[in-house]
């Protein structure tokens, strides 16, 4: 199988390489494995991310993405492989030291997943209830939730439910509320997913605005090709369970491999 | 095949109920404590079906002094009524059709919540966040459920002897005042404390029963509908398995 994989990292420019290799690894995955009975997800696969890098991840439906991202953050655990966050290898972490490690993570889910029972307000303080030592001396929490929504531009939804919010809003309100620790690395589960091409391009806006603003490594899933092309530095394409092309966009558009190819066919 | 595989599946839930209920005893003693999500929860719990209990028990009452009426006539023993549904409605009647009611609205009510949570990730999202969702979902709501429960009882009793008194009162002269006089001093520590231990124990089977269907709900939205209906049919069931146990073991007790 290892065998099938294509690499492009031969062929970038011996500077931008150069680049690559002094960025600290905040996140390594290695041959992780997983299966759901006789449906084998993930069948060795391999990544790493690179402190302050923009990774996006493709897949079809069904590739196991969700699997994969889930396993980085202990919500799943792997049959078997190497999983390391921040120098930590996450299946060696009791619940504590899992915590702690997870405020610096942020989590967008697929669905937005906002609680909703809660208020927008109480959605973005809700990961602030067991983090309070991580936001330091300010001891009101409304400032930095206003200050959250305004980064989003819907500082005016504060007191409303989520169902009363479109799709495009509570993706919004969710990111809002994944920021609000202020991770260091960013996982984005199909953060367009469900919604129109401009508000898909507004939320990569925002994504990119935020990278910019607290210098963030992300990892972004998705399978919307223009999405891909605006946000990542470098590509991976999930098919088969493995890591099977790895490159820049421009690289992997250009590619003659048919699978990599059906990926870039309008 | 079918039915094997039937009784299969009914031995793997109560193996995985006893593990959900022995992951309960664990996390409800460590730190840290949801106070607030729980005194929530009760309020909730409360808030939801006084209304249902009330109406039902005044109902129960009422019906069923009007229906015996007749035969304690028949035997000149009308006299006896306050006593006879007093001690029927403690200690049976008011703990079961509360604890019933309860499981079709509270057990569903969680089952849903809880099945709609997990489908939809926030149950996920809680987890990544630092909150234990069991400890701020599931443990506070069995805790409602085994605090309120028997409070509930103690309300749906009052409003059914409420019910007998007036039948009593109206067909046969009975004032209210004597009527919870007469009751008051039929009923012991025999008829209460037995009702009450068993009351705690219907709220806990109904919180327990609802959060575990919800909690490993199958994803989809079907799931969710799965996951409230199978939670009633099974509290319910539960209800009066621990009815019966509770009879069982107060019987042996208090040698009656
Ligand atoms: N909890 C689970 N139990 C059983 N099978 C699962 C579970 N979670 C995922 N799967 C299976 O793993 C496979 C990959 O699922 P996953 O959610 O990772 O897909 P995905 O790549 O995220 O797709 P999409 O783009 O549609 O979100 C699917 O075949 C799915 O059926
Ligand atoms: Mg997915």
């Amino acid at each position: 199988m290892t065998d099938e994989r294509i690499t492009y990292k031969n062929k970038n420019a011996e500077s931008e390489s150069d680049t690559t290799e002094e960025r600290k690894t905040v996140i390594r995955i290695r041959d992780v494995r997983k299966s759901f009975g006789d449906n084998h997800v993930l069948n060795g696969f391999h990544m790493e991310l690179h402190e302050g890098e923009n990774l996006v991840v493709m897949g079809r439906s069904g590739s196991g993405k969700s699997v994969m991202i889930k396993c980085l953050v202990g919500l799943m655990a792997p049959d078997s492989g190497y999983i390391e966050v921040m120098g930590k290898e996450i299946a060696t972490l009791n619940r504590q030291t899992l915590d702690e490690l997870r405020s610096d993570i942020g989590f967008l889910f697929q669905g937005s997943a906002l609680y909703d029972s809660m208020t927008v307000r109480e959605n973005i303080e809700f990961p602030m209830r067991r983090h309070k030592e991580k936001l330091g001396a300010v001891s009101d929490t409304t400032t930095l939730v206003m200050e959250a929504l305004e980064n989003v531009g819907l500082g005016h939804t504060l007191d409303l439910m989520p169902a009363e919010l479109s799709g495009g809003m509570q993706r919004r309100i969710a990111l809002a509320r994944t920021l609000i620790l202020k991770p260091k690395i960013i996982l984005y589960d199909e953060p367009t997913s469900g919604l129109d091409p401009i508000t898909a391009k507004e939320i990569i806006e925002l994504m990119r605005s935020i990278q910019i603003k607290y210098n963030t490594s992300s990892l972004i899933i998705t399978h919307d090709v223009d999405c891909a092309r605006v946000i990542s530095e470098r590509m991976i394409l999930l098919v088969d369970g493995i890591n099977y092309a790895e490159g820049t966009y421009a690289e992997l558009s250009a590619s003659t491999d048919p699978k990599v190819e059906a990926f870039f066919k309008k | 095949m079918k039915l094997v595989d039937r009784i299969k599946q009914f031995f793997v839930q109560i193996g995985e109920l006893s593990y959900f209920a022995g992951r309960f005893f664990k996390e409800v003693f460590t730190p840290p404590f949801e106070f607030r999500e729980l005194l929530r929860q009760c309020y909730q719990m409360g808030n939801r079906s006084l209304v249902l209990v009330g109406v039902t028990g005044f109902i129960i009452g009422l019906v069923m002094t009007l229906q015996s009426r007749p035969t304690l006539i028949q035997f000149g023993a009308v006299s006896w009524m306050p006593n006879m549904t007093g001690i029927s409605i403690v200690r049976e009647i008011g703990p079961v059709i509360t604890a019933l009611i309860c499981a079709g609205r509270i057990a569903s009510g969680i089952g849903a919540e809880l099945g709609s949570m997990r489908v939809t990730e926030q149950i996920d999202a809680m987890e990544v966040s630092g909150t234990n969702p069991f400890k701020y979902l599931v443990v506070t709501r069995i805790l409602a459920t085994t605090l309120m429960l028997p409070l509930l009882v103690v309300f749906g009793d009052l409003i059914a002897l409420y019910g007998s008194a007036l039948v009593e009162n109206l067909k046969g002269d009975v004032s209210f005042q004597l009527y919870f006089n007469i009751v008051f001093d039929a009923l012991g520590f025999g008829d209460i404390i037995p009702a009450t231990i068993k009351s705690f124990f219907f709220g806990f089977v109904i919180g327990l029963v609802g959060c575990y269907k919800g909690y490993y709900s199958k994803k989809g939205t079907a799931g969710v509908g799965v996951a409230a209906n199978s939670a009633v049919v099974m509290a319910s069931l539960l209800v009066f398995v621990v009815d019966f146990i509770a009879v069982f073991v107060s019987d042996i007790f208090y040698e009656l």
